[in-house]
């Protein structure tokens, strides 16, 4: 732990060159790799409550997500205020997996067929019952979606707060479709009513732990992932994007296709997020399409430091159990607490929570100082 | 190889109503370093714009290397084509290093995404790119953020990133604007040390002491046409000359 904050202090202040940049992230992988190997053990022996269990899992997927933002944001300076878009791809079409296993298990028509008197589901949950091909189709359509998106804006190169606002519109277009009744994803009541997954009861204290280990393990992964992409000459070239765009196409570089493959890495990211997410609370409806959640992404990376990795990973994992712990103590509070929260971090720590040890060194200078003169 | 590395051939660019420039023909030779001059609005750097694909004409012919049509490619294509632009303001990625600057413009072959994710410097590209720190003065400050960079060297660097992708065609937009008298007798230097058969330089510059000491011929364009064309002893004396320069 003391290793990482040290590497990660060494690496705000600039020292070590950047060269090291990322070095954290792939030490913080490897721990959380044990833990979810703790996790497991854990939460099948019952030493760990499954609610905690359960807690620490959906936790981890909001993790993922800022890692997903942090890639493209910290990183290429790409600000998407709509990445709950792909989070919701992978959260539906999982939640649409595991309502057709529950339909076949227990003959049971989920509630929007009752309310909408159709007989069956629309063609399109067509094999959705098969778990690899709904994995399969969470990948290609989070990245398809996110491949056309980021080919039509990219090309007529919209950038900087405009780009910013079409994800945030798109984000919201979706979420009205998605309140729709009639277009079979469950409208404003959502997806619930899981069964099981790949053959486990959804419910049971085992499912739960390996759920969990296997969120806070696609976390690991996605750190050592982006963490190999920032340490890469592609990592160099999202840095280069983020600080001179059109220097580096006067370099020769095509910069359509760099910003492309990291928006689709991103995307899918958020899907996987999301893929975990679903059948940990056991309901999906369309409010992870509202901008709130997709702004908060954005808060979770600014309050914990951008373009780091870890720092955005520290900033959800903070952010998010503050939110349970105060949400259920305090709740009038919360909104107030975490609007603080922002603006001390923008007006004292613009670099996020990271930037706190480096700044209080510096305060602390400054006062020895003071005092000596 | 061509002698001329470029050909300007009646070259019109309009905004609305506007001729930035206006029928502009000149050739540049390999070998030969080119000074720009001319008052603010004369087409300096929208020439510029034009030669690396940044603005399109209304008409004309712009051939690299006698040959290559570059108002037929686009900014990538162009830079990959042997034309290399140094900024009016220093343009580097202060956030990487000096040697991942130059690393960022070395490109000894084409790369898929992939590629570029998995590339590691072999020792033919880590030579290279020592070989432009010397060029540039900065042997051994491969390893320093590049944002902590003197103005002077941040243009160096510039020059550097330029370099490492052994252009035609080196474009150089006021490269001593903002500098010392001894950065820009360093850069004197280097720019000098640039000149190759290989290579053709042009230096838009508004310091006539610089341009006449780096360039063999000058132009003098005004109000997007060519002016006049000649060693910079002629071009000073010229009465034209002076009228545009002083006469308003």
């Amino acid at each position: 732990m003391t290793a990482i904050l040290e590497s990660i202090s060494r690496e705000i202040q600039g020292k070590g060159g950047p060269a090291r940049r990322g070095l954290a992230a792939e030490r913080l992988a490897g721990m959380l790799v044990v833990a979810a190997l703790a996790i497991l053990v854990a939460g099948t022996q019952g030493l760990m409550s499954p609610y905690v269990v359960n807690l620490i899992g959906q936790v981890a997927t909001f993790g993922m997500l800022a890692i997903a933002l942090d890639l493209i944001w910290g990183y290429a300076g790409i600000l998407s205020l709509g990445h709950g878009l792909y989070f919701a791809i992978g959260g539906y079409l999982i939640a649409m997996h595991l309502v057709k296993v529950a339909y076949l298990q227990t003959g049971t028509p989920p509630d929007f067929m009752l309310f909408m008197g159709w007989d069956s589901l629309p063609f399109y949950y067509a094999g959705l019952e098969n778990f690899p091909y709904a994995l399969a189709l969470i990948v290609l359509i989070s990245g398809g979606v996110a491949f056309l998106f980021g080919l039509i804006s990219f090309r007529s190169r919209v950038s900087g707060v405009y780009f910013s606002i079409i994800t945030q519109a798109l984000v919201f277009v979706a979420m009205l479709l998605f309140f729709r009744n009639d277009t079979g994803f469950g409208g404003n009541n959502g997806m619930t009513g899981f069964t099981t997954l790949l053959g486990w009861p959804i419910a049971a204290p085992e499912t739960i732990a390996a759920l969990s280990a296997a969120s806070v393990l696609a976390a690991a992964a996605s750190l050592y992932v982006c963490a190999r992409i920032v340490r890469s000459r592609l990592g160099h070239m999202l840095v280069a994007i983020r600080e001179d765009e059109s220097r580096l196409r006067f370099l020769g570089f095509e910069t359509l296709w760099i910003k492309i493959a990291a928006w689709v890495i991103s995307a899918v990211i958020a899907a996987i997020a999301g893929m975990l997410y679903v059948p940990q609370v056991g309901i999906i409806n369309p409010r992870v399409l509202s901008p709130e959640l997709s702004i908060e992404i954005a808060v979770w990376v600014a309050i914990g430091g951008r373009g780091t990795l870890v720092g955005a990973f520290a900033g959800a994992i903070l952010i998010s159990t503050l939110k349970v712990v105060l949400t259920a103590s305090a709740p009038e509070l919360w909104p107030f607490i975490l609007s603080l929260l922002v603006i001390f971090v923008v007006v004292l720590l613009p670099n996020g929570l990271l930037d706190a040890p480096a700044a209080l060194r510096g305060w602390l200078e400054w006062r020895r100082q003071r005092a000596a003169s | 190889m061509s002698k001329e590395a470029l050909y300007i051939d009646g070259l019109t660019v309009s905004f609305g109503a506007f001729r930035a420039i206006n029928n502009l023909s000149m050739i540049v030779k390999f070998g030969e370093i080119r000074g720009i001059i001319g008052p603010n609005g004369a087409g300096k750097t929208t020439l510029l714009d034009v030669l690396t694909g940044k603005t399109r004409p209304r008409s004309g012919r712009v051939l690299l290397d006698g040959a290559l049509d570059l108002l037929a490619l686009s900014e990538a294509e162009i830079t990959l084509s042997g034309v290399g632009r140094k900024f009016q303001k220093p343009s580097i990625f202060e956030a990487l290093t000096v040697a991942e600057n130059l690393g960022l413009a070395l490109r000894s072959r084409q790369r898929s995404i992939w590629g570029e994710m998995v590339y590691t410097p072999d020792e033919g590209d880590r030579a290279h790119i020592q070989d432009v720190l010397g060029m540039i003065g900065m042997k051994g400050r491969g390893d320093l953020s590049a944002g902590k960079l003197s103005h002077g060297q941040k243009q160096w660097l510039e020059i550097g990133m330029l370099l490492i992708q052994r252009p035609k065609v080196l474009l150089l937009d006021e490269p001593v604007a903002g500098m010392t008298d001894e950065e820009t007798e360093r850069t004197v230097t280097l720019i000098r040390a640039l000149r190759s058969p290989e290579r053709a330089i042009l230096v838009i510059e508004h310091d006539m002491a610089f341009v006449q000491e780096v360039a063999d011929l000058v132009s003098v364009l005004h109000e997007g046409r060519m002016l006049l064309e000649g060693p910079m002893e002629r071009v000073r004396a010229d009465p034209a000359v002076i009228e545009v320069y002083l006469g308003r």
